[in-house]
């Protein structure tokens, strides 16, 4: 994080209100201080969250006196940037990344701090600390800069601008441990709860006024909680007792199955994760 | 819980991710979801097993060529400890990645077929793994189901890999036999290998040491960011590369070498009473000093090395060539500087191990080079230290990452040793009856090993004012400024002391010379090339001084000068002296001086500029194997 401080000069750092994107506030705000966190904080809103999240994100920013930028995928559709997909639970999953890429040139920022880890997913285990995009904001996943030692080469031309991914090493349960361990606030949606939902295509969706029911299909009530937060149209939920972090850590240590096997848009096709992440996704 | 990080490499067909995947799986690593899919791919493609390889192979490409050429990294934990893979592929145009996986490494798993024996691709490996100073090494002799188990197989293997890897200085080498495929002594071991004794591999890795290669002495803190929320907090943030730290230690600023004192270590969770290697902190000091990003702050009696030029082993990772007229950016700790290559000493054949000349680099391309920075760097060898030992080369017009290098020193200018392993180190053979001899505390090729070059007694004999000293005296300034340990021991300078109560008689002649012989003698073993200059007229004292160091390590220089020539030079007027009868025993007039049988060198000085002589000895010093120095190198630099 020191590093990505020091080599760029307008960094942001990209938070969506999920456990990854709180923990790389709690250590930014661990590496600098007694300095307030030197990144400009921004959410990309598809309009679809949980309001939970929103008012998850709106408390922290408060507390740390940090600065906010939210930007929102309406306006790029209302822009007429992006289009909405068709259907009858059109997920806004896809359009963020137009938002994202516009939201970054406006601030003219060189450097976008995210949360992705390594152990996510097949494309996100050889993405570099720091990684390159070009000017159009893709990724070459063949021609990344070799990362040696602890070495970050940062360097890069007018308009380019990188990714930093400090939590690159981490895994779910090593985010889990620490949450623990540091006693880090995080918002009432991973914590079990009751919440309607429907089974489609072995994820469980949440009730939202974005998520239909399609033909055959009924709400359920049961007992759930989130492994990630994004948009409420493809973030599934699993069913869960755990009410507590110690709960939550014992259960990711058993878990079975991936944070993302309850991701509905990475069910698309086996190379999901690596076409969106070429095409700028984060 | 500790962490392991470990690399793989291995060839296309060496199953290293059918091995890793076989990790996963057994470790139940794998989640349903991710095995679902291989399980999925495995049928679609007709393959009758699950094919554990798909787990690891990552980007499409890979997939549709079925290979892996990045690196990638792969996390999973077992009661005992985590574990992060540093997945690398194995043929030949990614060496690059191997680098980069090994460079973060404590151990490297190198993978043989069992089919195939010792490939070039597994002694590559295991050069890169010994380059990048990963102090673990295991051998895992993979398919061993498909040689019918058969321990010689191994065992030929295990002895062909272990004569090797003694050439490359592996600290530690474990050898298993495995198959991936079906599990064999990768988590439980195998029933089918009752001769194999060892541990599973995975036994393995839970067990071995880690944190080896932390160096824990040298105090080093790279300044990362100034952290300075207001007028009245200061505090310098960085991660301890090596050693350690109190508050109210001193510490001197490198490069402004400024002197001032801990004040505190400061974290989000309050003050520390030591910072350490590996931790991330902010240090405050006493006094209000100008600090930036990529200084370094250090202990006063425990510097590294400040240089503008750089000895070092590179490996090129770019697919465009090194420009050599380039100014790359050098990179190391938090230190960024314009540097040049100013010299290529040899790129390394990565399978035979060969050095080969070479004017460029090229991807993957591995060598020895000089480079010169515009500004002091501060570092310590690779080998002491991973952290402020390793450094990248960013050309400036690309911004890409075109160079991994590991410092092996400073440059010494002009001269290089030869191998210093080659030293016998024969103790002193004549030593009195009395004195229980114990041998050197350290012996002479440590020594030896630290200086970098062969110790040795280059003397020089002749008549007074052949002009022995001013040879040895530009002789010995050539060698000091090449970088070695050097003493002169003149015969005028030891008569003010050591030899002050000594005449000119034979008998104090002879005493003198052993005196002096033992005062080199110890200054040899202490590493030093020294350089003696004495008439010493009598050749069974000098064979005496010869006898007391090894073969070879003892030059007789003979500096022949006519008598007239000396006589008409006479700086102290002692011919002229001798000749009027005041000064008795006066080699070449009133007492003899024998002529070396067979010198080393035999320096005829008649005609010939100082200059010129040096050059003569350096040139048969080279000759001797015992330095290389003498002619300009590279660069028009001397």
């Amino acid at each position: 994080m020191r590093e990505v401080a020091a080599q760029f000069e307008r960094p942001v750092l990209l938070f969506s209100g999920g456990k990854d994107s709180i923990l790389l506030v709690h250590l930014a705000r661990k590496a600098f201080h007694p300095a307030r966190i030197p990144f400009l904080l921004v959410h990309v809103d598809t309009g679809h969250n949980f309001p939970e999240t929103i008012e998850f994100r709106d408390r922290l920013v408060d507390s740390l006196e940090a600065r906010l930028h939210v930007a929102l995928v309406q306006d790029s559709i209302d822009a007429g940037r992006v289009k909405e997909e068709p259907g009858p639970n059109p997920s806004r999953n896809r359009l963020q990344t137009v938002t994202l890429l516009d939201t970054l040139e406006e601030l003219d920022a060189d450097v976008a701090l995210g949360g992705g880890r390594r152990d996510e997913e097949k494309a996100r285990a050889k993405e570099r600390f720091f990684s390159h995009r070009d000017r159009f904001g893709q990724w070459d996943p063949k021609n990344q800069r070799p990362e040696l030692w602890n070495i970050f080469n940062g360097r890069k031309h007018m308009g380019e601008h990188f990714r930093a991914f400090p939590l690159s090493n981490w895994t779910e349960l090593d985010v889990w441990h620490y949450i623990a361990a540091e006693g880090i606030d995080v918002p009432s949606l991973y914590f079990s709860h009751e919440r309607e939902v429907v089974e489609r295509n072995g994820v469980l969706l949440a009730r939202s006024e974005h998520n239909q029911l399609l033909s055959g299909e009924e709400w359920m009530t049961m007992r759930v909680r989130f492994r990630t937060i994004g948009d409420s149209t493809c973030t599934g939920a699993v069913e869960s007792r755990a009410d507590t972090l110690d709960d939550i850590v014992a259960e990711v240590a058993a878990s079975r199955v991936t944070e993302r096997g309850g991701r509905y848009d990475d069910k698309q096709s086996e190379a999901a994760m690596e076409d969106r992440k070429r095409q700028g996704y984060f | 819980m500790d962490l392991l990080r470990f690399s793989t490499a291995g060839s296309v067909d060496d199953g290293k991710s059918t091995l890793i995947g076989r990790l996963l799986y057994d470790t139940r690593s794998i989640f349903e979801d991710q095995l679902e899919a291989v399980e999925e791919t495995s049928r679609r493609r007709g393959e009758g097993y699950v094919n554990l390889a798909l787990l690891t192979d990552g980007l499409r490409a890979e997939r549709e060529q079925n290979i892996t050429i990045d690196v990638a990294y792969r996390y999973f934990a077992t009661p005992k400890r985590k574990f992060i893979i540093a997945d690398t592929p194995g043929h030949i145009q990614y060496t690059r990645n191997m680098v980069t996986g090994a460079s973060t490494a404590e151990l490297a798993i190198i993978l043989v077929d069992a089919r195939n024996g010792v490939a070039t691709q597994s002694k590559r490996h295991g050069f890169i793994a010994s380059l990048l100073g990963i102090p673990h090494v295991l051998v895992a002799v993979n398919k061993m189901d498909l040689v019918a188990w058969d321990h010689d197989v191994y065992r030929e293997i295990e002895r062909k890999y272990t004569d090797f890897s003694e050439k490359l200085g592996v600290l530690d080498l474990t050898f298993i036999p495995v198959s991936a495929l079906h599990g064999d002594n990768v988590v439980e071991k195998s029933e089918h290998m009752p001769w194999y004794q060892g541990p599973s591999l995975l036994h393995h890795l839970e067990h071995v040491n880690v944190g080896a290669h932390k160096n824990l002495v040298d105090f080093r803190y790279p300044v990362q960011y100034v952290v300075r929320p207001g007028q009245d907090y200061r505090g310098y943030a960085g991660r301890v590369a090596s050693g350690a730290i109190r508050p109210g230690e001193k510490v001197v600023v490198l490069p402004s070498k400024r002197h001032s004192v801990v004040t505190s270590v400061d974290t989000f969770d309050g003050e520390l009473d030591e910072a350490k290697a590996g931790d991330s902190v902010i240090l405050t000091l006493a006094d209000e000093l100008d600090v930036s990003r990529g200084d370094m702050i250090v202990r006063p009696l425990n510097l590294p090395i400040v240089a503008t030029e750089i000895d070092a082993t590179i490996c090129w990772t770019s697919a465009e060539p090194m420009k050599p007229d380039t100014r790359y950016w050098l990179r190391q700790t938090t230190r960024e500087v314009k540097a040049f290559i100013s010299r290529i000493l040899y790129r390394i054949d990565v399978d035979t191990l060969h050095r080969e000349e070479a004017d460029q680099f090229e991807l993957n391309d591995i060598g020895r080079v000089q480079i010169a920075t515009a500004q002091p760097v501060f570092f310590d060898r690779y080998q002491l230290n991973r952290e402020t030992g390793s450094f990248v080369l960013i050309d400036p017009t690309t911004n890409n990452t075109v160079a991994a290098g590991m410092i092996r020193g400073e440059v010494r200018h002009e001269e290089d040793l030869l191998d210093p392993h080659s030293a016998e180190d024969r103790a002193l053979s004549e030593v009195s009856p009395d004195v229980v001899w114990e041998g050197w505390n350290i012996p002479l090729p440590k020594r030896e090993e630290r200086n970098g070059h062969p110790a040795a007694i280059v003397w020089l004999t002749g008549l007074p004012a052949s002009g022995k000293t001013t040879v040895a005296r530009g002789l010995e300034r050539r060698l000091f400024r090449a970088g070695c340990q050097t003493m002169l021991l003149d015969g005028d300078q030891l008569r003010h002391g050591l030899t002050g109560d000594l005449g000119f008689t034979p008998e104090d002649r002879r005493e003198n010379i052993r005196r002096v012989g033992e005062t080199a003698a110890l200054f040899f073993r202490q590493g030093c090339v020294v350089v003696c200059t004495f008439v010493s007229p009598f050749r069974e004292d000098r064979d005496r001084v010869r006898g007391l160091v090894p073969k070879g390590r003892f030059v007789e220089i003979f500096v022949d000068t006519p008598l007239e020539v000396c006589e008409k030079r006479d700086p102290k007027g002692l011919y002229s002296r001798a000749r009027r009868g005041e000064v008795g025993h006066m080699t070449g007039i009133s007492s003899p001086y024998e002529t070396p049988e067979e010198p080393e060198v035999h320096l005829e000085t008649s005609g010939k500029e100082p200059d010129a002589l040096v050059d003569e000895v350096a040139e048969a010093l080279r000759e001797l194997r015992l330095i290389r120095l003498g002619r300009p190198t590279g660069g028009g630099r001397e």
